[in-house]
């Protein structure tokens, strides 16, 4: 039996195994470096000195940072539940209907997507000190509505994008089928199309949450004193120095997110066997 | 005439359950229905047929409900549908692709009318289990869709619009999306379904064969109007056109002169089969002189060996109903052969012979010059 390697068995190849190696460094020891750094028992960030929990524990005592986490978590919530409604409207609309200007539309849809983000945020900051002013001083999770105005825009046209591509695959037949067997719009929307869009729903709402949980820049120039993120907070604490606290917060942060791509991944894979 | 009068009589017993009055369906300045007026009775296998485009579906959807005519009105058991929506129709539709709900079971799928009418649990359940019994999926009822082959899936989709006891089942192509010998099987199962049931089914097909074996009454569509309707040995034998001849079966074509019209005796010359004439033992459509299209069934054609006079045709005059050319092809379909026969005017004749024996008595082979006959009445005589 040859040992050698097949046509299309590129990873057999050294060069292709070392490019492959120096990727996944490259990518990696960044993060794992921070991940494991996060727990030296050491103020300073150079020398591995032991192991600690301490920087952690320092970290949940922390009220402005928790406070700024409890901002992420619930601008992300509701950015997601208002893009996914919104998403999903635009791209049935842009799907089933035509309309003068349809093109145009669909153009501007994905503006957001392709505009610089500094743009958006400078845009938004104009948008919301001088045409629309926001009140800072509004009751808690009101005060976040200009951040979460300005993450949903971004937000919004990537669930249109992914549920629209998942519309294309949609048999008519099966609505009208759910039609002549007596349910009205509504509920053959229900019952067919909604079912239909499920994946795209669920990958839509990830992408949501995650991109506005990440997001600084805009958030940067929407935020005010009262309403800072959690990447707000992580950058003005890097700017005294970088500690071990800012590791473990950035940990957390990396934690979260990976941990909500494991979830859609899980969940497409069981609507996908469905 | 017998017949005839049975069918009127039919006809005033019952009430049609279907009435489309004169209906015109555009798209844009295209029309796709052009003036239909159809009467359907309740117990009928009614097949729309006609060739792609012809607007057979639109038909079927007008009644559904997913279009509305632009002009005329449809009638569902004497009631105008008028603007009523498809949910609000007594019919339901097996779709083309049968649109089963992919993320359903079949259980679900087939109870999905039901629960919508929010009938009480139990009843579905037991219905359910009626209708899956029916089309012989009990065992599968836990399946998803993709796990059922074409013919499953169909019968699923049958299941689940026959649960709902439509007054008319309506079937976009049922069968065009199963292979050969699964559409004949399915053929045959739907005919004995419609027996068992006792609803009206309506059929749409592109496929001829599909409407003569199982429909009881057929429409014929041309270009949005209907060409001819009636049953599938009216249209196979009586063809009232040559689109209909031609569409339904197999069928040689000549055009002629009526030169004698008497009232048991019609002449006509058809310039291909000069010297010889047609003789047909009836009167003719049409009166002397009239320009006439002659149709001839392929297998209502007999071939003979060469000889220098023709053969005698029973009942006709000599050189009536002969033709002498040479055998240019044979295909071999197996239960028959088609021999085409070219005439020594160019054109080409269609002679169908069935393979009784395995060994053919009487050999005829490419390049042979051969006779053809025909009896006095196999020919149909068509004006346009
Ligand atoms: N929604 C529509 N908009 C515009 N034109 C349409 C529409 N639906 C059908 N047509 C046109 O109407 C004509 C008849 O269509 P229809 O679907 O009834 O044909 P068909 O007889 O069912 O053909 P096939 O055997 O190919 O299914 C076609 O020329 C088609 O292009
Ligand atoms: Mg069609």
């Amino acid at each position: 039996m040859s040992d050698r390697p097949a046509p299309l068995e590129y990873n057999r190849l050294w060069p292709m195994r070392l490019w492959l190696a120096g990727v996944f460094f490259f990518l990696y020891s960044p993060l794992i470096t921070l991940i494991a750094f996060s727990f030296n028992d050491s103020k300073r960030n150079i020398v591995w000195r032991g192991f600690t929990l301490d920087y952690y524990r320092k970290l949940f005592n922390n009220d402005e940072l928790m406070l700024a986490f409890a901002n992420s978590l619930t601008i992300a919530l509701v950015t997601t539940i208002l893009s996914l409604v919104l998403g999903a409207l635009a791209a049935i609309m842009l799907w089933r209907f035509r309309f003068p200007l349809k093109g145009v539309i669909e153009g501007t849809l994905s503006l957001p997507i392709v505009v610089p983000e500094i743009c958006m945020g400078v845009a938004m900051l104009l948008f919301f000190s001088r045409v629309v002013p926001w009140p800072h001083d509004l009751p808690w999770p009101l005060s976040l509505g200009a951040i979460i105005i300005a993450h949903v825009s971004f937000c919004f046209p990537f669930v249109a994008m992914v549920v629209r591509a998942r519309l294309a695959s949609f048999n008519k037949e099966q609505e009208e089928a759910a039609r002549d067997l007596g349910a009205s719009d509504w509920q053959a929307f229900r019952d067919v199309l909604v079912p239909h869009m499920k994946p795209a729903l669920i990958a839509g709402a990830l992408l949501s949450f995650t991109l506005s949980l990440d997001d600084f820049v805009i958030t940067f120039f929407t935020s005010g004193p009262n309403t800072v993120t959690f990447p707000v907070k992580v950058y003005s604490m890097v700017r005294f120095s970088v500690t071990p606290e800012v590791n473990a917060a950035s940990t957390m942060l990396i934690v979260l997110t990976v941990a909500l791509m494991a979830l859609m991944m899980l969940g497409q894979r069981k609507s996908n066997s469905s | 005439m017998d017949q005839l009068a049975q069918r009127t009589q039919d006809a005033a017993a019952h009430k049609p359950i279907i009435s489309f009055r004169n209906i015109v369906k555009r798209f844009g300045s295209m029309t796709a229905v052009d003036n239909v007026s159809l009467d359907i009775m309740p117990g009928e296998f009614f097949a729309l047929l006609g060739p792609s485009g012809c607007g057979k579906t639109t038909l079927l959807r007008m009644l559904a409900g997913f279009e509305v005519p632009t002009e005329g009105s449809v009638l569902i058991d004497g009631q105008d549908m008028g603007e009523t929506p498809p949910n609000k129709r007594p019919v339901n539709m097996v779709f083309q692709s049968y649109a089963v709900f992919p993320h359903m079971n079949v259980a679900d799928n087939v109870a999905y009318g039901l629960k919508i009418d929010g009938l009480p649990k139990d009843e579905i359940k037991a219905r359910v289990q009626e209708a899956l019994d029916l089309v012989q999926l009990g065992p599968l009822a836990a399946r998803k869709p993709d796990q059922l082959s074409g013919g499953q899936r169909q019968r699923v989709a049958l299941a689940r619009a026959l649960i709902k006891r439509p007054k008319v089942l309506l079937l976009d192509e049922p069968l065009s999306a199963l292979d050969a010998k699964l559409r004949e099987a399915m053929r045959f199962e739907l005919s004995q379904l419609q027996q068992k049931v006792g609803i009206t089914f309506i059929m749409v097909t592109h496929d001829q064969d599909e409407a003569l074996a199982i429909a009881s009454r057929i429409a014929v569509m041309h270009k949005g109007a209907i060409a001819q309707l009636g049953t599938p040995s009216d249209l196979y034998e009586f063809p009232a056109s040559r689109f209909v001849a031609d569409f339904i079966g197999s069928v040689n074509m000549f055009e002629g002169t009526l030169i004698k019209d008497g009232a048991d005796e019609a002449v006509i010359a058809c310039p291909d089969l000069a010297p010889y004439s047609v003789h047909l033992p009836h009167s003719a459509p049409g009166s002397a002189g009239a320009s006439v299209w002659v149709a001839i069934r392929p297998e209502k054609l007999n071939l003979h060996k060469n000889a220098s006079e023709p053969p005698a045709v029973p009942d006709c005059p000599p050189a009536h109903n002969v033709a002498r050319g040479e055998i240019k092809e044979i295909s071999y379909l197996g239960d028959s052969s088609i021999f085409h026969v070219q005439l020594s005017s160019g054109q080409l004749l269609r002679v169908s012979r069935p393979n009784r024996s395995r060994y053919e008595q009487e050999h005829f082979g490419w390049g042979d010059t051969v006779w053809v006959s025909w009896a006095g009445s196999s020919p149909v005589v068509l004006l346009s």
